[in-house]
């Protein structure tokens, strides 16, 4: 941003999302944009003048330039795009393809999570941080047992304790939750706000639907 | 009657509540969450409550309390409301209400986790450039998938309310093991691909073997060996073999 000047000349320049493009296409973990400044920084200061000028781009010039590199790819139904999760961004193929690449790969039965699993999750997800007890609350069962498997399972950690007496354990949701769900982070969730921390009044008048509004996620219908 | 499976205990864990429960029942009665009508949903409350303990599973306290819970509501909503005591103190609200909050809020984070497993389902297309998809590490304790142990359950009551009462001669007969019934289901699997729960105890005559096989299929389906399904909600309920189970790595 403080390079306003470059800025207008890189945008119209499609090579800074070539090689974002070519950086994703490469690399098999999934690429911050801190290392792909990284990358762009290191070669000015070694490269030719040509190659100089993309050393100069943002961290926002860099985010740009992957947003147009999204759009061009869905656009075009290259059958593969650009994920976040949790500000990391990799190449994944569309949805749509899984049936023709379960084919080829022949992957072993992915492990699905059980519904008291899922539930617990949900739970820690929209409200964390939280305690052990929080979740128990909403729950109406000990959840001792499915937070320990949880925690082995890397899809919570604990992310502190609470200033509540006894100082328990506080819950939180980690990244590999994020990548399981494909989601961008956990404000993605749909209608987070509402089940956030559920008011008082908001459960006071018994005319209120018990169904919610799963948000626009594309919610495709299973298809297994 | 209680069979004491001394020969082979079944582990399962129950992950669901009391709550579960109740909001399993609602469902199946079809009854208004905000205007449930207590006796019957207590009445049927306490027969869950008994075919698990018959079953001798691991079922949580919380049960007892909520059972507690339900016949303090029942009792107190056969009063009228200004001799219930108490809550003198605001105008005396409807003594199921507690209840209907906890419930309603739970329900939310039902369909939340209903959410989440639409994603990890469509998840299951998405592979990276190595060839490798989104994975966890299988969980021996988080064993059952769709089908909730109270569509078991049912099932399994079902099977039992058929059965004629024993002749007092059964009584001391030991004609029936889980393991065997392990040994039986998984040879029906081997020339069928597919297996009806009701297939399964039709013909069944004594509640033993039916309490044998019915435990026989939740030691299966926690070791992984048989998947349990249900196309839709109180429909039939069918076993498979699992033949592709999650690599345990």
């Amino acid at each position: 941003m403080i390079h306003g000047q470059h800025m207008d000349k890189i945008e119209v320049m499609p090579e800074l999302q070539q090689i974002i493009g070519a950086l994703l296409f490469a690399s098999k973990e999934p690429l911050m944009i801190s290392q792909i400044r990284k990358a762009l920084t290191g070669v000015a200061e070694t490269g030719k003048e040509i190659e100089k000028q993309f050393g100069n781009a943002t961290p926002k010039d860099i985010e740009k330039a992957i947003e147009s590199l999204q759009k061009l790819l869905k656009e075009n139904r290259c059958g593969f795009q650009i994920a976040e999760v949790a500000k990391e961004y990799r190449l994944e193929n569309d949805t749509s393809c899984g049936p023709w690449l379960k084919e080829l790969l022949n992957p072993t039965k992915p492990q699905r999570l059980s519904r008291p699993a899922l539930e617990t999750l949900a739970i820690i997800a929209y409200r964390q941080p939280c305690t052990r007890s929080e979740i128990e609350a909403v729950r109406g069962v000990a959840v001792d047992q499915m937070v320990r498997n949880l925690l082995d399972m890397q899809l919570i950690k604990i992310a502190g304790r609470s200033e509540l007496p006894g100082r328990p354990w506080l819950f939180g949701t980690t990244q590999k939750f994020l990548e399981h769900f494909g989601l961008k982070n956990v404000d993605d969730l749909p209608g987070t706000a509402e089940l956030k921390r559920l008011e008082e009044e908001t459960l006071k008048s018994p005319s209120s639907q018990t169904e919610m509004d799963m948000g626009d996620e594309d919610d495709e219908e299973d298809n297994s | 009657m209680n069979v004491q499976q001394e020969e082979y205990k079944v582990k399962l864990e129950v992950f669901e509540g009391p709550l579960d429960l109740l909001l399993y029942l609602i469902k199946k009665e079809e009854v208004d969450v905000y205007n449930i009508p207590i006796e019957r949903i207590t009445n049927q409350y306490m027969e869950y409550l008994n075919l698990l303990k018959m079953l001798d599973l691991n079922i949580a306290g919380e049960f007892l309390v909520m059972a507690a819970t339900l016949m303090m509501i029942k009792s107190r909503m056969l009063l009228p409301p200004e001799e219930r005591g108490e809550g003198e103190e605001e105008e005396e609200e409807d003594p199921r209400w507690d209840l209907v909050r906890q419930l309603v809020e739970y329900k939310k984070f039902k369909d939340a986790a209903l959410h989440l497993q639409h994603l990890e389902i469509d998840r299951e297309n998405v592979f990276w450039r190595s060839g490798e998809g989104v994975h966890i590490e299988p969980d021996p304790d988080i064993a059952l998938q769709d089908v909730s142990i109270f569509d078991l359950i049912t099932a399994f009551n079902d099977a039992l309310s058929n059965v004629k009462e024993e002749e007092l001669k059964e009584i001391f007969t030991e004609r029936f093991t889980v393991g065997e019934k392990i040994d039986a289901i998984l040879g029906l699997l081997k020339t069928h691909d597919t297996v009806s729960i009701n297939q399964l105890f039709k013909e069944m005559e004594s509640r033993q073997e039916i309490i044998c096989t019915f435990l026989g299929v939740l030691e299966l389906i926690r070791l992984k060996q048989i998947e349990v399904c249900q196309d839709a909600a109180f429909s039939e309920i069918v076993i498979m073999k699992n033949d592709k189970p999650g690599s345990v790595s």
